[in-house]
């Protein structure tokens, strides 16, 4: 089942020609056209033709044996990448009708190394939400089901759900994401796929849609670890366009997957075991910590003593940034436009239509904590926390290699849960966000279902730059797990 | 620290944001139930403690100062919503 395949299945089929790039191609439009009604995780699918003409690309340069490391497979792009004379929306009215003139470097990147993109996966709009609800296409639907209830429609997580569901479903072998506060990790977790989070600086932010810049890091989203590593490869290296990208050498990721992980020193952050954690994660958990001890690892306690600061430092830093980056949508460049008599009004008018309500709440309090009278007391402060937060993964690094904890704190939830209440739904990064506050970089691992059939993951956490060592240990996580469930709607499933 | 609607009105003026007198309450009130949230910052030490901009993994490098980009006007005044020719139009700003 040509979309069933892990990348690296379907890149050892193409270079033994068991297959062609344009019959994977093939089969992966095929799977949209069907199921994607149902699911809506893409915004936009590319012209067939267009899609087929890159897999005969592909397919030539296997024959000339020139192929790139992601060449002929076919990914989807989260609609907050720019692509060149490709509909862009971030899931947002504002920019419905965006056609960027230029390619972000990392789909730039993806397309150098050989990849063939399907089309633009839906997001909470402007990549801010955990649950896909927010985006003004409509949501995605997660294609796994609780058991017994085939009626109940649940989220794929956010804000990358869109990716995650077409990664779960066969819509495709692999996708991107981007994860400002946990949006690779969450949905990945909830669809039962692998997603990684590089370190901050790995992965270049030019051409990505900003939404909190010292916060949004883009990466892979795949159905192994050893996939993660791979297109991680793909997509990461220097780039002189974006001042924060990281000039560090970019490893053969993949190649840390299947390494030993005997010896190495895995910390348990005591401030995770939260209260009211569900005993369905917290024995996922538990079976994570043993399985890590039969593969020969060392368990240490550690304390993050800020970890509860994590979501309230987050939910100041990131509206104060995404304040001033959505500024850009004036009614005047790009985007929407709604006219009045005065340019004041043409800004008023133009951002109250093209921003949905929890886009505009952000702005609004990035805007507030950033004012005159109020700034030292939330954003210098929330700042000042952020360094203690950093610190603290800091000094658990001095003695441990990684930290392993839960994703997320629950299974994915119904569509309209947790809508009321923000801060009820930003819960669901708790555990997600302190990673990205320090930068440093964190893989979901899909380990099993709990009771009611739905996927859980685990998260591994490492040092500044050294993926490597999570992806070591993820992959331990992943043969261990044996994770080889496939949701009820799926690609392969009752065609 | 609590939100009253003239706060909430000022920055949704600073934000540009044109907020309906009866969308002003809803808003303030969701705003207020974070905010309440966000206070409990207010128990954490921070005497002494540097803030944190950015993530501090690189420093930051500096380019030759030479032009790197340039001369695609029309394909940027393509993306304007409403242009006339090569400038981009606003409503009267000079009385």
């Amino acid at each position: 089942m040509l979309t069933g395949l892990t990348l690296t299945q379907a890149r050892a089929g193409l270079a033994a020609r068991k297959f062609s790039a344009r019959e994977l191609a093939q089969a992966h439009l095929d799977a949209i056209t069907r199921l994607n009604p149902g699911l809506n995780a893409y915004i936009t699918v590319l012209p067939e033709a267009d899609v087929l003409a890159s897999a005969d690309a592909a397919d030539a340069r296997y024959a000339a044996g020139t192929a790139g490391i992601m060449d002929g497979l076919p990914i989807g792009v989260k609609d907050l990448f720019c692509t060149k004379g490709v509909r862009t929306t971030a899931a947002s009215k504002m920019l419905a009708d965006f056609v960027p003139p230029y390619e972000s470097t990392v789909t730039a990147n993806l397309l150098g190394a050989g990849a063939v993109f399907l089309g633009k996966t839906n997001l909470d709009e402007f990549a801010m939400g955990s649950a896909n609800m927010s985006s003004a296409f409509g949501p995605t639907t997660n294609p796994w089901k609780r058991k017994g209830d085939d009626t109940t429609a649940l989220v794929p997580g956010g804000s990358s759900g869109g990716s995650s569901a077409a990664v779960a479903a066969g819509l495709a072998l692999a996708a991107t994401g981007t994860d400002t506060g946990g949006s690779i990790r969450q949905p990945a977790a909830y669809c039962g796929i692998v997603g990684l989070k590089p370190t901050y600086g790995r992965c270049s932010r030019w051409g990505t849609i900003a939404f909190a810049s010292s916060l949004d890091q883009a990466g892979p989203m795949t159905r192994s670890v050893a996939d993660a590593g791979l297109m991680l490869e793909a997509m990461a290296g220097f780039d002189a366009k974006d001042s924060t990208s990281s000039n560090r050498a970019v490893p053969a990721f993949h190649k840390a997957v299947g390494k030993s992980v005997k010896g190495l020193r895995v910390g348990i952050p005591a401030e995770y075991r939260a209260p009211g954690l569900p005993a369905d994660v917290l024995a996922m958990w538990e079976q994570g910590i043993a399985w890590l001890k039969a593969a020969g690892c060392e368990v240490v306690d550690v304390s993050l003593p800020h970890t509860r600061y994590g979501l309230t430092t987050y939910y100041i830093i990131a509206p104060a940034e995404c304040s001033s980056n959505l500024a850009r949508y004036d009614g005047i460049r790009f985007g929407m436009r709604k006219d009045a008599p005065s340019l004041d009004g043409v800004y008023e008018a133009t951002r109250a239509a093209g921003f949905g309500q929890e886009v505009r709440n952000r702005i609004l309090m990035g805007t507030y904590v950033l004012s005159a009278g109020y700034y030292d007391a939330y954003y210098l402060k929330a700042q000042k926390v952020r360094t203690l937060i950093k610190r603290d993964f800091e000094q658990a690094f001095e003695t441990v290699d990684v930290l392993l904890t839960p994703t997320a704190p629950s299974a994915a939830f119904a569509q309209g849960e947790n809508m009321d209440d923000p801060v009820q739904m930003y819960l669901n990064d708790i555990f997600t966000v302190p990673a990205s506050m320090a930068g440093v970089p964190a893989l979901s691992v899909p380990v099993g279902l709990n009771e009611a059939g739905l996927p859980l993951g685990l998260q591994v956490i490492g040092r500044h730059f050294d993926e490597e060592t999570v992806l070591s240990i993820g992959g331990a996580l992943e043969a261990a797990a044996g994770f080889t469930h496939i949701p009820s709607v799926h690609a392969g499933a009752g065609a | 620290m609590s939100l009253d609607l003239a706060t909430t009105r000022r920055i949704a003026k600073l934000a540009r944001i044109g907020l309906e007198e009866n969308e002003l309450e809803a808003t303030r009130q969701k705003l207020n139930g974070i905010l309440g949230w966000i206070d409990q910052l207010a128990e954490v030490d921070v005497t002494g403690v540097p803030p944190m901009v950015g993530t501090e993994t690189e420093t930051l490098r500096q380019r030759e100062d030479k032009v790197t980009d340039g001369n695609c006007r029309d394909a940027l005044l393509a993306c304007a919503p409403e242009t006339s020719g090569p400038f981009y139009t606003v409503p009267k700003v000079v009385e």
